[in-house]
């Protein structure tokens, strides 16, 4: 950077910090926080209280920590619909392996991630295999474990939840690690938190910074221009899922640790909200742009959003109307900056 | 041009020897012949021009050049000796490097992530390992450069580059990556009046750094002033190899064109009473200019 700018010409310097930063995947979904933010922080008190803020930053979280790798997996041109209900799958198995199969919880936690990573990995080798839509294919695994996750459970339990994890020797070590919390001003953040800022600083790395990065972009802008020039855009593909595989089983196995209770159906539906915060978040439809913070940044405003409507006492209905609205903003922004983006300057 | 000739005074020997001679190569798909016995040579600092209408067998051309097909008879000699490309890897191996017409390149991403993917330059250790940004940018700016191409942003789109500025970048990359024969897939048929202007620049600019290139193209008035030696190619077979000296820009058109399929069909409409006679008669005059 600095070597490049030492030596560029005078007539770079001003294209414009504006441009710049106006070009920046992120950019609306920054200013949307931003708004939603004051606009809730200055209607109610318990929303800008300290534990107000670890509630929404709680909500923000768990939809973040998924919507990063899934932003990551769009950029790189393709869906997971499954990803909502893998980490109903991720749990589950934890759950049932240890109170009922009698493994060792951290045992059945690696198995858990184990399953999780071959998932991951079906779905990315049969996208790139079959060169079928990922959404037709995903769709099928999706339609796939959401019955394995009922089916299983009642088999097994006779209901349709997983309890007493709480009970399993091991488990304080487990929730210390992943369902904690952190006093701050008087109030319980979740430890969620800290790892979803760390898992977005590690995606964005790798995204901005490393050659898979460079191929996550390329992949999906342009695979057979690619594969020409030597990109291994399979790979690529296949670890993206695998990728988005690996945060469902960070994600399903934090909600069971929390409480100690697991719901079969638990994470059914999230995977559209999922691809909501990280087309908020910047990410085109079509692959090949996109961010890892404006995901987050789309979840924190999802979060916010969905706790300052009960702060405020309105009908919670209004969350949904507020979702659409979002994402059809968000898909318009996004469709002015890619045609800027692509056009000739001349 | 002179350059050219002062080299060849201090270095007899190796002047004749051309970089790339193509001999009597013949390829088959199935029943069809799409290249019967092509010969003709490209040496360093010349451009060779293949010319040729749709269907003249072009493309087979290149893939047989850049490894993708393998001839079924005849030889290619890389600095005269009988070399066989397996793949596309042997022929990049051996610094024969093609732009493709889509130019392998991601609208969306920057230029110099453009430049070097798939080659990307990295720093650091074990899984901290990084695509090395700084020089990435320097060295693009800096091969751009070199092709007399100022850029004014490399963290710019190359979808916001002009036709002919995108070209150049393949070119350059191509360079880069140690190319010493470039071939150039219908770099300017995309592209319009200036645009091409600007493209057939770069390839002057190539040549005169001393490499070989290979210009593959439809268009007559492009091939003629920027090239050496002209190929000229119908439905597979060659209409004949020619040194600049040998053909004119004309006569060059009139082959391109066809000319006798042309006069034939002139005659033809010529003795139609009406409307379409006039059309005959005006066609008759054009190959006349022509030829």
């Amino acid at each position: 950077m600095t070597a490049a700018t030492a030596t560029a010409d005078e007539r770079v310097a001003h294209v414009g910090l504006l441009r710049r930063i106006l070009l920046k995947p992120e950019f609306g979904a920054l200013i949307g926080a931003i708004v939603i933010f004051v606009f809730f922080a200055s209607q109610s008190d318990v929303f800008r209280s300290a534990a107000g803020a670890a509630n929404w930053l709680d909500v923000s979280s768990v939809l973040g920590l998924m919507a990063v790798p899934v932003a990551l997996l769009m950029i790189g041109g393709h869906f997971d619909l499954s990803a909502g209900v893998q980490t109903g799958t991720a749990g589950l198995a934890t759950g049932i392996m240890t109170t009922y199969w009698g493994l060792q919880l951290y045992a059945a936690w690696a198995v858990s991630l184990a399953l999780m990573l071959t998932i991951g990995f079906i779905n990315g080798f049969l996208v790139t295999r079959t060169g079928l839509p990922s959404f037709i294919i995903t769709l099928g695994m999706f339609l796939g474990l959401q019955g394995l996750n009922l089916g299983v459970t009642k088999q097994v339990t006779n209901t349709v939840q997983v309890e007493n994890l709480d009970l399993v020797p091991g488990y304080h070590a487990l929730f210390n690690i992943l369902g904690s919390t952190v006093t701050i001003g008087g109030a319980k953040f979740q430890i969620a938190i800290i790892w979803w800022i760390g898992f977005t600083i590690v995606a964005s790395w790798i995204l901005v910074k490393t050659r898979f990065g460079n191929w996550i972009f390329a992949t999906g802008g342009e695979p057979n221009a690619s594969k020409n020039v030597g990109v291994r855009t399979n790979r690529t593909t296949i670890t993206l899922f695998m990728m988005v595989s690996f945060m469902a089983w960070f994600v399903g196995n934090t909600q069971i640790v929390r409480s100690g209770t697991i719901q079969a159906q638990v994470g059914i539906g999230q995977e559209l909200y999922y691809i909501v915060a990280a087309v908020i978040g910047g990410c085109l439809l079509t692959g090949g742009y996109g961010s890892a913070i404006g995901a987050s940044l789309g979840a924190l405003i999802f979060g916010m959003t969905e706790v300052g409507i009960v702060n405020l006492n309105w009908n919670s209905d209004w969350f949904k109307l507020f979702v659409g609205v979002m994402l059809l903003l968000a898909v318009l922004a996004n469709q002015f900056v890619r045609r800027f983006a692509e056009q000739a300057r001349r | 041009m002179t350059d050219l000739e002062v080299k060849e005074v201090t270095d007899p020997q190796k002047a004749d020897v051309p970089m790339l001679e193509i001999r009597d190569v013949t390829k088959t798909f199935g029943s069809v012949i799409s290249l019967f016995e092509i010969s003709t040579t490209v040496r360093a600092g010349q451009v060779t021009c293949v010319l040729g209408d749709n269907g003249a067998g072009k493309s087979t051309f290149i893939k047989i050049l850049s490894g993708v097909h393998q001839p079924d008879s005849g030889q290619l000699l890389v600095d005269g000796v009988p070399t066989k490309f397996g793949t596309p890897r042997a022929a990049l191996d051996a610094g024969i490097a093609t732009v493709y017409q889509d130019l392998a390149m991601v609208p969306l991403m920057a230029i110099w992530r453009n430049f070097f993917l798939g080659s990307e330059p990295r720093k650091g250790w074990g899984p901290f390992k990084r695509f090395d940004a700084a020089s990435a940018k320097k060295i693009t700016r800096k091969e751009m450069a070199d092709m007399g191409i100022d850029i004014r942003d490399p963290d710019q789109p190359v979808g916001t580059l002009s036709g002919g500025e995108r070209q150049s970048v393949a070119i350059a990359r191509a360079v880069h990556f140690g190319a010493r024969l470039l071939i150039l897939d219908e770099p300017t048929s995309a592209l319009g009046v200036k645009q091409a202007g600007v493209v057939l620049k770069y390839i002057v600019q190539a040549r005169d750094r001393g490499l070989g290139v290979i210009f593959i193209t439809h268009n007559p008035h492009h091939a003629y002033p920027v090239g050496d030696r002209f190929l000229l190619l119908k439905r597979g077979r060659s209409l004949g190899d020619f040194a600049k000296s040998d053909i004119s820009l004309p006569e060059l058109t009139r082959l391109m064109a066809g000319g006798a399929e042309l006069e034939a069909l002139a005659h033809e409409l010529e003795r139609d009473p009406g409307e379409l006679g006039e059309v005959g008669r005006e066609l008759a005059q054009d190959t006349e200019t022509l030829g």
